[in-house]
């Protein structure tokens, strides 16, 4: 069976600057939702587009589902981390999805009616169908971040990347959100990328902590030691609403 | 009034209206909906070193013009997003780089460059025949290529990130939306020259912007725009005897004023009637 992602000693550089160093990670079928935190400008999105092909690493190999990240365009959907937004841009709901379909349709072709089932069928997953005519401007933060979600989905991707997903929503939104992630996993491997630990909720099923170093053991509790080594503070002062059974001290699980 | 569409000028003032207005309406829009003026204008001006080519050569300067000007476009492209300076300082050296040159190839130009002046300001009333078919020409590459990549395109401007991770080439599609944007200034030219090209490109898409959310919508109502005020701008520049590119783009501007004017004295209406309600 391929692995859904396999990183072998991977190194990331902007310029003289190490940004990834040596980052191993594997992910097998059933991978179910994986959190990775870490601070600000700690790699995090530099992490994801390695994954995503629109880095080269200098050093290391990517593979997801046994192939480099070019040739599995139409197997990966992608959430990127919000951006300052055109609010104005004359662009609706659904033509928006409908660009998750481009890997699929292929070059010169118009879309066919199986791409606008899948962008039908992800806007209703993210509960978004009715709002498919609105300009994406007339939204909310909320349902534009399901929009997203929706764009990534219609890609029928095996795996979700999501980039800072919670961040600009309000806890209850933050709280459908992780439902939503909830059952997407059963059908696909996520991977959530967040600076925010209280993010790193009953959900996940692994956590990494991502700092330079991946400090990833297969398993839903984080070593304090490596939370103290990814944020380089004592851990009372960053845990802070993490649930407990999170945090392990001294255990060794790893 | 007109009598004047009898003469084979103002047929053909006429049609180099419509013709401009079709090539900058529908790529006006990914000028500016992309953001991209900047750019666009350093390949309008970069393209007078083919004009002066086109004299040096002792040929039609739009021969000239034509290649130079999708030269530019590449370079441009290529240039601003790989190189290491900040992509508005690698356009703004390219930009003048384009000019200078056009200036030295007239200057060593043998005699006098006749018509010059309508290359960089245009003259709509003096468009030759051939010119209506090479813009003609032009316009059918133009919206062919928009029909073609239309949902490239659309998908490009809006997110050029998530475009890449489609699998789409999106640096080449880029540089073809340059391309294109190259041969609209062509287009242009000759109606308000290669100074004051940005205005067509800019003006009527943005003024389209108020009306619609619509990419296609847009399109079609700046064309539309375009349309009526540079023939409102012929008809003023012949009655006033005054330059025929500048009097269109004065047009242009004091419409636009106009609407964002007026649109913005019914917006304050709507939020203080808001505010009165319970
Ligand atoms: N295009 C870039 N050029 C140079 N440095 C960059 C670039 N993008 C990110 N960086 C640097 O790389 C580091 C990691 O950035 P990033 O992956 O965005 O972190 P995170 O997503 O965890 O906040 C930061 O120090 C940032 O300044
Ligand atoms: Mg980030």
């Amino acid at each position: 069976m391929e692995k859904v992602v396999e990183i072998k000693d991977v190194w990331v550089r902007y310029g003289n600057q190490v940004i990834l160093e040596s980052v191993n990670l594997e992910l097998a079928e059933p991978a179910g939702l994986l959190g990775i935190i870490g601070p600000n400008g700690g790699g995090k999105t530099t992490f994801l587009k390695v994954l995503l092909g629109l880095l080269k690493p200098y050093r290391g190999s990517v593979k997801l589902f046994g192939k480099p990240p070019e040739k599995s365009r139409d197997l990966v959907g992608y959430v990127p981390q919000y951006k300052r937004f055109d609010f104005d841009f004359p662009i609706s709901v659904w033509e928006v999805v409908l660009t998750g379909r481009m890997s699929h349709t292929g070059f010169l072709k118009k879309y066919s009616e199986e791409d606008k089932k899948a962008a039908e069928e992800a806007l209703k997953t993210v509960e978004m169908f009715q709002y498919k005519d609105r300009q994406i401007g007339q939204l909310s933060g909320g349902q534009r971040q399901r929009v997203f979600i929706a764009r990534a989905l219609a890609t029928n991707p095996k795996l979700l990347l999501l980039d800072e997903p919670n961040s600009g929503l309000d806890p209850h939104m933050q709280d459908e959100l992780y439902r939503l992630l909830d059952r997407l996993k059963k059908d696909m491997a996520v991977i959530m990328v967040t600076h925010d630990l209280s993010a790193v909720s009953v959900y996940v099923d692994r956590i990494a902590c991502l700092n330079r170093k991946l400090h990833y053991h297969n398993s839903r509790e984080i070593p304090v030691e490596d939370l103290e080594a990814t944020y380089q503070c004592p851990v009372e002062l960053i845990a802070h609403g993490v649930p407990h059974r999170v945090l392990e001290r001294h255990n060794g699980n790893s | 009034m007109f009598e004047l569409l009898q003469y084979s000028f103002i047929q053909n003032a006429l049609a180099a209206a419509v013709l401009a207005s079709i090539a900058c309406g529908i790529i006006g829009v990914y000028v500016v909906v992309k953001k991209i003026v900047f750019i666009s204008g350093g390949i309008a001006h970069a393209s007078f070193g083919g004009i002066g080519l086109g004299y040096y050569l002792g040929i039609n300067p739009m021969f000239g013009v034509v290649p130079f000007s999708l030269l530019s476009a590449l370079v441009m492209g290529t240039v601003s997003k790989k190189s290491k300076i900040p992509e508005d300082s690698a356009i703004g050296i390219l930009w003048s780089l384009g000019m200078a040159l056009g200036i030295i190839f007239v200057y060593l130009t043998p005699g006098y460059a006749p018509d010059l002046m309508t290359y960089l300001f245009g003259n709509i009333l003096t468009v030759p025949r051939f010119d209506l078919y090479l813009m003609l020409a032009l316009d059918a590459v133009i919206v062919g290529a928009v029909y073609l990549f239309y949902k490239e395109f659309l998908a490009l401007c809006f997110d050029e990130e998530f475009t890449t991770v489609q699998g789409v080439p999106t640096q080449k599609l880029y540089l073809l939306l340059l391309c294109i944007i190259a041969l609209t200034i062509v287009v242009l030219i000759k109606v308000v020259g290669i100074i004051l090209v940005i205005a067509l490109l800019t003006i009527p898409a943005t003024l389209s912007r108020k009306f619609t959310h619509n990419l296609k919508q847009m399109m079609l109502i700046s064309i539309l725009f375009g349309g009526v005020i540079s023939v409102t701008g012929i008809g003023l520049s012949y009655a006033l005897d005054v330059p025929s590119g500048a009097t269109i783009i004065l047009v242009l501007s004091f419409v636009y004023g106009l609407v964002a004017v007026g649109m913005e004295m019914l917006d304050g209406r709507g939020v203080s009637g808001a505010k009165n309600s319970p």
